[in-house]
């Protein structure tokens, strides 16, 4: 594939593993999806079921006792899941950039916001450091801290939330990368606050644009940043839709679960107080995942070839994907 | 106790309620700074109501739980529990009979180096049920109760899933029949998939024990489908309160609506304009005037100089805003 064709990203049949004193144990199967340059995907799921390992496999940032066991991850048709350390160094941060879940705790503490940003331009461009202060001012305006100048010399611990998520913005974009990858990047914070740093974020990729993969165990928050969503269960994608039909035509039988699970806001006042279809028992651990469909123990319409064969992902119209044997 | 109040007597009403905190001060500071967690807030339940508390972090609904508790001294104000004045009429032993909690995180709120049997046990004992039997019969029912087995009595909380263990929290808090829960975000941490079985549990339990719940979350969907009537709160004040169809449909609180707006669901769309800039100001400092106005799409010159009261705009619907008259239509996209 060559040109305006070839996806940004492709992963392809990513498998990775978790080593214990008790085995090897599949914590990621088979995982497969690709991102077009400036597009958004979702990759959503509950704790443990392999969203953030994923990502971190794309960063090259996957540690004992997580290896990779198998597939490509590439970029720009360039295979980047064997690189040294040193490429891929040079990769991420320029290239491809990640936002986490708790800004705290991904900021260094004793070094002043302004100067972490500017150690992007000093790093990735040779900008000298007063050259890269500057512009640290500048990133800062441009994810709209109030106050640029004199926020770029506090420390991390003088800000809000909602600041140091934006701080981590400013960072993340400093390079102009093509991809960013959003690791529950606003679940630390409270609703409207999420809301503005959500909006912010889909602003400043649109218009550098930036690809985003979000990963996210808020269906809702996927659907509404993300063009397309993957959704994962128990280490693998099994179902993959395009976000406005998500909610009306989920088509596996876990993401209909899930859907129908959720108390809505609106639904009460239309439909009345309806008791909320349950999902029966509970998500399976890495080290105990079922044969066959790993969804099958909680499954309504599983059959004896559930127990068994692990079912396919199957083309559905308008470009879906399904991994069940009853879906629809 | 009276077993049966009557149905138009409040089983809790706050009163005027005021929680503030001394931060700073000392020999060398100088005076203390007043931090205003709760600053006038007055609500009432009925038996086999609930209320449901909005706010965000900061917005002082957890010190609320805490001082209906009897756990954080009122500065002004009262609580009154079934009749009686919270920390005059009442000792801890009183409350607990009367009102318990369920707390937002089943891993940390359960005692690791105690069973199930002892975590329900205890304040069976403590409250003088002292016959063997009766314990062990009442800790099995109450396990059933929850969705739990008898047999699963004598493990301990890490042998339970998120979901069990909060059902163990949930037994915990209804073992001495309270009539009042609150509820502290009681599904906010538990996996997606396992939350609607805590919601129904809770709402099957409400209807079988008669319970009144305060249910204190963020989630507006959640909140939307538990409660009878709501309440928003925003530093330290409610800003708004009235019957859930009121405040989800014709919400007439700009704080309330930026609350819908920024809900990530398609269903929200094209509320943009509704939506909250900033972030919530320092209690320590609040802004002059209605304290939402820094971030309110909606403030005039007015919202700055003065601040509004909470007044009924309909039936028992409630609001703090200047403008509230200009927000009679319902929220749509």
């Amino acid at each position: 594939m060559s040109g305006a064709n070839m996806p940004l990203l492709s992963v392809e049949d990513l498998h990775i593993s978790l080593t214990t004193d008790a085995g090897r144990f599949p914590a990621v199967e088979g995982v497969s999806f690709s991102i077009a340059r400036g597009e958004t995907v979702g990759l959503v799921g509950e704790s443990g079921c392999g969203k953030s390992i994923t990502a971190l496999s794309i960063m090259g940032l996957l540690r004992d006792p997580l290896g990779l066991a198998g597939g490509k991850i590439k970029l720009s048709g360039q295979e980047i899941q064997n690189l040294p350390a040193s490429q891929l160094r040079a990769l991420r941060g320029k290239r491809i950039a990640m936002i986490f879940q708790e800004p705290m705790t991904a900021l260094n503490p004793l070094k002043a916001v302004g100067t972490q940003i500017a150690e992007m331009f000093v790093l990735h461009q040779g900008a000298s450091w007063r050259e890269a202060e500057a512009k640290a001012v500048d990133a800062l305006t441009q994810v709209k801290v109030p106050a640029p100048a004199q926020r770029a010399k506090d420390f991390p611990h003088q800000l809000s939330g909602g600041m140091r998520q934006r701080v981590m913005i400013a960072i993340a974009l400093a390079c102009e990368p093509d991809l960013l990858i959003a690791d529950e990047p606003t679940t630390a914070l409270d609703v409207t606050v999420q809301s503005e740093i959500v909006d912010l974020m889909k602003e400043l990729c649109a218009a550098r644009g930036t690809a985003i993969l979000m990963i996210s165990h808020d269906l809702g928050l996927v659907t509404d940043t993300c063009k397309r969503v993957c959704v994962m269960y128990a280490g693998r994608i099994v179902e993959q839709q395009d976000s406005e039909r998500i909610f009306n035509s989920p088509q596996h039988p876990y993401t209909q679960g899930l859907v129908a699970s959720l108390p809505r806001l609106g639904m009460r006042a239309r439909h009345g107080r309806r008791r909320l279809t349950e999902i029966a028992g509970v998500v399976p651990g890495i080290t105990s995942y079922p044969a066959g469909c790993r969804f099958h123990p909680r499954c309504t319409r599983r059959t004896e070839i559930c127990e068994t064969v692990v079912p396919e992902l199957t083309a559905l119209a308008e470009g879906s994907l399904v991994r069940c044997h009853h879906h629809g | 106790m009276d077993k049966h109040a009557r149905a138009d007597q409040a089983l809790l009403s706050v009163e005027d309620l005021a929680v503030y905190f001394p931060i700073g001060g000392g020999v060398f500071s100088g005076k203390p700074q007043m931090l205003r967690a709760v600053d006038g807030v007055s609500l009432s339940i009925k038996p086999g109501e609930s209320l449901g508390l909005v706010g965000e972090s900061g917005c002082g609904k957890s010190t609320l739980a805490l001082s209906i508790l009897g756990l954080v001294n009122a500065t002004k104000g009262r609580v009154v529990l079934d009749g009686k004045t919270v920390g005059e009429d009442t000792d801890r032993l009183d409350v607990a009979r009367t009102v318990q909690m369920v707390f937002q995180d089943p891993y940390a709120s359960l005692n690791p180096r105690q069973t199930v049997r002892r975590t329900l046990a205890d304040p069976l004992r403590l409250h003088g049920v002292s016959n063997a039997g009766e314990v062990a019969d009442r800790v099995a029912e109450m396990l059933r109760q929850v969705g739990l087995r008898p047999d699963q009595a004598d493990l301990y909380p890490h042998e339970f899933s998120g979901g069990q263990r909060q059902r163990i929290g949930i037994a915990r808090a209804l073992i001495l029949k309270p009539k009042l829960v609150i509820c502290d975000e009681p599904v906010s941490a538990l996996d997606v998939s396992i939350r609607a079985q805590i919601i129904n549990l809770l709402l099957e339990l409400q209807a079988e024990m008669g319970l009144s719940y305060l249910m204190i979350s963020h989630d507006l969907g959640v909140v939307e489908h538990m409660s009878d009537r709501v309440a928003v709160m925003y530093l330290g004040r409610i800003v708004e309160t009235g019957g859930w169809r009121e405040i989800f449909e014709q919400p007439r609180h700009p704080y309330t609506r930026a609350l819908i707006a920024a809900i990530p669901d398609p269903l929200t769309r094209g509320l943009a304009r509704e939506k909250a800039r900033g972030e919530i100001p320092s209690p320590l400092n609040p802004p002059p005037g209605c304290t939402f106005n820094p971030r309110c799409p909606h403030a005039i010159d007015h919202c700055r100089a003065a601040a509004p009261m909470l007044s009924a705009v309909d039936d028992g619907h409630l609001v703090s805003c200047w403008r509230a008259d200009e927000f009679a239509t319902p929220i749509s996209a």
